[in-house]
């Protein structure tokens, strides 16, 4: 059982990391135009 | 011609010192292609910072540094095939985009912390089979409470605040036991936990949280989405005025800026943008989408104007005045506010399922306390029991029973080209059983076409189609259109109100009024076959012909009437047009019951009649003078060249110019409504299974999760069938 004092502050860090990620790419609005992305994905210009 | 200079300044929204922002609606971006082109192309331009097309919303945002670039931006991108209006400042505070980024931030926090939680809880859980240590089982607890406490505080914000809201209104709505729900388990696990027992909730809280946010998600998108669309139909239609300047020169501005007393130039084929006097100038004006008439006005200095009607024949100009006689638009303002008065009405389904609710909840979970009292338990352990029925009932799946629907259902609307504007349109347009019709720009188009053009020869379409071109007269767009021409003639002249003529290979051509080309006997024979139309002749040397013009009847107008009329509903006309007019489109989509000359204030006495005899009716029009008949009816749908006004007050707006697609939205409607009665009716079910089992003290934390989860997915997953339509009868 010991193990569970690693893993669980571990499980709950990672957890934090991802959604601090995740609120980061929200808040550049990364989200405003899901279709434009979608296509600019596969444009050879570098933008 | 005078030349006019677009004014942009005032759509600029200034960033930062030298920088400053504009949005455009770009008419035609259509694919990736189209936006690699205009960010490349419109990125070289100088002045321009930035460029950046939303593929989603058909935008382009510009960065800028020099205030005349933007005028360079629309010249090329008209150059590119383009066409891309400005949007006013006004429409630029965009709340739904704030509100939808708050939703999602708190959707992604719940859905963190419920992964997280359930991770403890299944070890709980698994820990009841294999004897969990009890000092590990709290520890698991009061991490669970750490991470929840929050979570709830933050993401349940948007249920806590529309539940405050409605209790200050003293209503009652889905929120308020939502979150009496959320906060009755959260309080109760805490305690539990405090007092070292087993149960805790605070993995079902955290889930129901995630699964109600993605609902709000949704329907937050879709009315963001139509928002969208809307935003960009305004600024299509150019709300653009050529106002006199001091100099004497004339410069276009947004509407929103011109002040009262400036005067405008209204030039042929135009708008009048806004209401005033005539100045100078005469011409014939155009009142269709104002008074529903179709017969055009003859307007001379002195004469009062209103804003959306159309100047046929000349030049004027127009002096900005708003406090004048606005009789017509007095009226209609004031019909609209006892219409939206009189309204109020309908109680939409979930409202009415928000107040049966939590009086039976609440005298099951009283009983519950008071029962287990007198079977001898403990206080607080009945009063434990008498919570988790608390909590089992928590109507998260009635909360998304109808919210779920309406999204998809107005998202299969949306792929079809009709927009809903309000919530409850769904429900209200399932449950009509009357149609009404407004004629011009409805069961009509809203552009005038050539009704006898087989009668004319073709050498003579050839002529009248190339003088045509050299006119800006609306019905010589109307001739150019149907002719097919494309090559104008040279030195044509145009003698304002009249006409035009040119001389073609030696011979004299005109076009024009049947007067200024001499062939008044024609028209006059003419006028008996089509009695509502505008006559225009063209001469060709000594022969003579006569156009007869009129707003076509839809094509698809009688089929949509017959399917309605199918339906088991009456189908009537009610214009404001004259009646030989009427009684013509009446005839031609087979309708016997019309009334013509009816002034806004009849139209909505007649919808308040057919209310009163406890009928449902469909309001169908365009005009400005039809805003009030759609706001008192029980749904209303309006065609996209309606006027402002009334596409404001449309339930529904078709974006395509198919009148047919009034009964797809009545289709899809009818299946929303069944979908939205059997997730009601699921959800009730559900509690009367769930309910005993709380009652008798058995509902542990896993029952708790897994029913409460399990049925909001399936009102979900039901809500998926609203894309496709339910027959009529």
């Amino acid at each position: 059982m010991d193990i569970l004092i690693v893993l669980i502050p571990l499980a709950l860090i990672l957890a934090g990391v991802w959604l601090a990620t995740f609120l980061w790419s929200l808040h550049s609005q990364q989200y405003e135009d899901l279709e434009g992305a979608a296509h600019r994905a596969l444009s050879d210009e570098d933008r | 011609m005078t030349t006019l200079n677009p004014d942009l300044t005032g759509f600029l929204v200034p960033v930062a010192e030298t920088t400053s922002r504009l949005d455009l609606a770009v008419e035609g971006i259509r694919c990736a292609g189209c936006m690699a082109t205009i960010e490349r192309e419109v990125g070289r331009l100088d002045g321009v910072v930035s460029a950046r097309v939303n593929l989603t919303d058909k935008r382009l945002r510009l960065t800028v540094n020099d205030t005349t670039a933007p005028a360079r931006v629309l010249q090329r991108l008209e150059d590119l095939g383009f066409r891309a209006y400005p949007f006013s400042p006004r429409a630029h505070t965009d709340q739904s985009a704030i509100e939808q980024r708050r939703l999602t931030r708190a959707l992604v926090v719940a859905g963190v912390a419920a992964m997280n939680i359930m991770l403890l809880s299944v070890s709980v859980w698994s820990g009841h089979a294999s004897e969990l240590d009890p000092l590990a089982r709290d520890f698991f607890h009061w991490i669970s409470a750490l991470i929840a406490l929050p979570t709830a505080a933050y993401s349940g914000r948007p249920f806590f605040d529309s539940a405050i809201r409605a209790l200050k209104a003293r209503r009652v709505n889905m929120d308020v036991p939502i979150s009496l729900g959320i906060c009755l388990a959260l309080g109760l696990s805490v305690f539990e936990t405090w007092s070292s027992h087993e149960h805790a909730y605070f993995d079902g809280v955290v889930m129901l949280l995630f699964l109600l946010l993605i609902g709000r998600v949704l329907e937050q998108a879709m009315h963001r989405r139509t928002r969208a669309v809307a935003a960009n139909l305004a600024a299509l239609r150019a709300e653009h005025a050529s106002v006199a300047q001091a100099d004497g020169s004339w410069v276009e501005c947004p509407v929103d800026t011109v002040a009262v007393g400036a005067r405008l130039l209204v030039r042929p084929g135009e708008r009048i943008p806004l209401d005033g006097a005539v100045l100078t100038g005469r011409s014939d004006i155009d009142q269709s989408l104002v008074t529903g008439e179709t017969a055009p006005r003859a307007v001379s200095p002195g004469d009062t104007v209103y804003a959306g009607t159309l100047a046929m024949s000349g030049t004027l100009t127009v002096r900005v005045d708003r406090a004048h006689d606005r009789t017509l638009l007095a009226d209609v303002e004031r019909l609209l506010a006892q219409a939206s008065e009189t309204k109020g009405a309908y109680v939409t389904l979930a409202d009415r399922a928000a107040r049966l609710y939590p009086p039976i909840v609440h005298t099951v979970a009283l009983a519950t306390f008071l029962g287990w009292m007198l079977a001898g338990l403990a206080w607080t352990e009945a009063l434990a029991i008498a919570i988790t029925v608390l909590i089992i009932t928590c109507p998260c799946a009635l909360g998304l029973a109808v919210p779920t629907v309406q999204i998809v259902a107005a998202g299969a609307l949306f792929k079809r080209g009709v927009l809903v504007n309000a919530g409850d349109a769904l429900e209200r347009l399932a449950m009509i059983d009357h149609v009404v019709f407004d004629k011009t720009g409805t069961l009509t188009e809203p552009t005038p076409a050539i009704a006898n053009l087989a009668a004319v020869p073709p050498h003579i379409q050839a002529i009248a189609g190339r003088l045509a071109l050299a006119s800006r007269h609306p019905l010589a767009a109307a001739i150019a259109r149907a002719t097919g021409a494309t090559l104008p003639l040279d030195d044509a002249t145009e003698t304002p109100g009249a006409g035009v003529t040119a001389v073609l290979d030696g011979v004299e051509v005109w076009l024009g009024s049947p007067a200024f080309v001499g062939a008044d006997a024609q028209a006059c024979v003419l006028a008996h076959q089509y009695p509502s139309a505008s006559m225009v002749a063209v001469r060709v040397g000594t022969e003579t012909a006569v156009f007869a013009l009129r707003q076509p009847v839809r094509t698809d107008a009688r089929a949509t009437v017959a399917a309605l009329r199918a339906a088991g509903w009456p189908v009537e006309i009610v214009s404001g047009d004259r009646a030989t007019a009427v009684a013509e489109v009446a005839a031609a989509v087979q309708v016997q019951d019309w009334t013509a000359g009816a002034r806004p204030a009849d139209k909505v006495a007649r919808l308040h009649a057919l209310t009163q005899a406890k009928r449902h009716p469909l309001m169908i029009g365009d005009g400005l003078n039809d805003a009030p008949a759609l706001a008192a009816a029980h749904a209303s749908i309006a065609p996209v060249s309606a006027a402002h006004v009334t596409q404001a007050q449309a339930d529904f707006l078709l974006l395509g110019n198919r009148l047919s697609l009034s009964l797809d939205s009545i289709q899809i409607a009818r299946r929303a409504r069944t979908l939205m009665m059997q997730n009601l009716w699921f959800s009730a079910l559900y509690n009367l299974v769930a309910v005993p089992i709380a009652v008798l003290g058995h509902a542990t934390p896993l029952v708790a999760a897994l029913a409460m989860s399990g049925s909001s997915l399936i009102v979900m997953l039901n809500a998926l069938r609203a894309q496709t339509p339910q027959e009529i009868r």
